[in-house]
């Protein structure tokens, strides 16, 4: 007999029961233990036609690549700087891949990137063993002067941006603030005094009740 | 005199009151408290970050850790003194090896999770109330593991198998003695990641102490659902 035990959207714990039957495929987030598929960690559930996955809830950040990503230098490389992820992977921006100008040999990299600027970056390669290369070469890739980072749980940053961007430009018109969301988990915001307490507010309430219906509307209120 | 009524009044079958819940601190990836009758274990989990000391790093999968604490005056007797000692060296141990088969580490090759275990108030069982307390810790953390782990410290009392055995039962020195008997289970599969034995049993009353302690599993695990569920309730 085949059956989904589970509604759709319910939140799920890693071992429950998701689906019964053959006939079920398990997806994302799931695994299939003798005729049952299960729960592989904590999500929302979603069943779509005959494939069961989910949504996490929560989750370190796993790098992938052309993922934008803000980073910290951490440190000066021979030929180039090392970077932290906030994860427990660090990252290499080589010397090619941070600028177009041309470094002349023994240039001090300070000039360039000094220890605890922030950047914001893409990844361009990342090997079996987590050993990851950024890039700084494409649109809207730069450092970071000014403003402040936060942290965020990586597993709410798609909800935080919204489809094609429409919860971030909600928090950008209401505040006039320059946000930029990086994947891993760290928000760069740059926004006048008075109004910078009101974007980290909106960030957290998404943050909290990303697992909800109606955020959208809720976000709108709080620019009202 | 035998053992035919036990302290507290409860049936020789039945849990102490478990009460559960996730995100009890703010700071780490995934937290989670876990109280069966006066037993309260605290877990916190950190992670994944880098492996220090470093000659522990495993390049084929990531390394779990976990930090067995009673806190000094949680216990009956004398104050624990702070720092670990040659126990929680070994309850950490255990702790890993029950929670180590349910848990994806493939991930995160050279790096570590931390599980963080602390039990500001004990009354027996507190390596499973750990462990239980634990394992919704990383779940709540998001980490993928195949299920949870639940954990219950069975035992003979005189004459009589016991589920959950409280410190007055542990201590027992009547006929028969005590003979207290850890267990961690997968309730999925029914898989032993824990199996201890303090004191001594026959073969028969070990097997029928394992079937008890599958039933008991399948009651933490209700709770520990509850428990991550109800964090994810829409706030009135």
């Amino acid at each position: 007999m085949e059956k989904v035990i589970v509604k759709n959207r319910d939140v799920v714990v890693p071992g429950e029961v998701l689906a019964e039957g053959m006939g079920f495929v398990p997806g994302d987030g799931t695994y299939r233990e003798g005729d049952n598929v299960r729960a592989a960690r904590l999500g929302l559930m979603g069943v779509d036609g005959k494939v069961v996955k989910l949504t996490p809830l929560a989750g370190p950040y796993v790098h992938k690549v052309n993922d934008r990503i803000i980073a910290r230098v951490k440190d000066i490389l021979m030929t180039g700087w090392r970077i932290d992820t906030n994860s427990a992977y660090s990252a290499v921006l080589g010397l090619a891949e941070a600028t177009s100008d041309f470094i002349p040999r023994g240039a001090d990299l300070k000039q360039y990137f000094d220890i605890d600027d922030w950047v914001i970056c893409k990844i361009s390669k990342v090997t079996s063993q987590k050993l990851i290369d950024v890039s700084m070469k494409g649109p809207g890739l730069r450092k970071l002067i000014g403003g402040r980072v936060i942290k965020v749980n990586p597993a709410k940053v798609p909800r935080i941006i919204g489809k094609e961007g429409s919860m971030i430009s909600l928090i950008k018109e209401g505040t006039g603030a320059d946000i930029q969301v990086g994947q891993n988990g760290f928000l760069w915001i740059k926004a006048e005094p008075e109004k910078d307490p009101k974007v980290e507010a909106a960030i957290r309430k998404i943050e909290a009740e990303a697992h909800l219906p109606g955020l959208t509307e809720k976000v709108k209120e709080l620019f009202k | 005199m035998s053992y035919d009524k036990r302290f507290d009044g409860r049936q020789f079958q039945e849990l102490r009151k478990m009460e559960a819940k996730v995100g009890v601190v703010p700071s780490a990836q995934g937290s989670a408290m876990f109280k069966i009758g006066n037993t309260v274990a605290i877990a916190a989990v950190r992670g994944p970050r880098e492996v220090r000391p470093r000659f522990m790093q495993d390049p084929t999968q990531g390394l779990l850790r976990c930090h067995y604490n009673m806190m000094p005056f949680s216990g009956h007797g004398d104050r624990v003194r702070p720092g670990g000692g040659r126990r929680s060296k070994e309850i950490s141990m255990i702790m890993e090896q029950a929670l180590r088969p349910v848990i994806n580490l493939q991930d995160f090759p050279n790096a570590m999770i931390e599980v963080f275990v602390e039990l500001p108030q004990t009354d027996a069982g507190t390596r499973c109330a750990g462990i239980t307390a634990a394992a919704m810790a990383l779940a709540h953390a998001g980490y993928e593991m195949k299920d949870l782990v639940t954990s219950v410290a069975l035992g003979k009392v005189g004459n009589q198998i016991v589920a959950d055995v409280n410190y007055d039962e542990e201590a027992y020195e009547g006929e028969g003695g005590s003979t207290d008997i850890p267990i961690a289970i997968v309730p999925s599969t029914g898989e032993v990641t824990l199996l201890q034995l303090d004191g001594e049993v026959t073969q028969e009353d070990l097997k029928k102490v394992i079937e008890l302690g599958t039933k008991a599993a399948a009651d933490i695990f209700a709770v520990q659902q509850q428990a991550l569920k109800d964090a994810f309730k829409e706030t009135a």
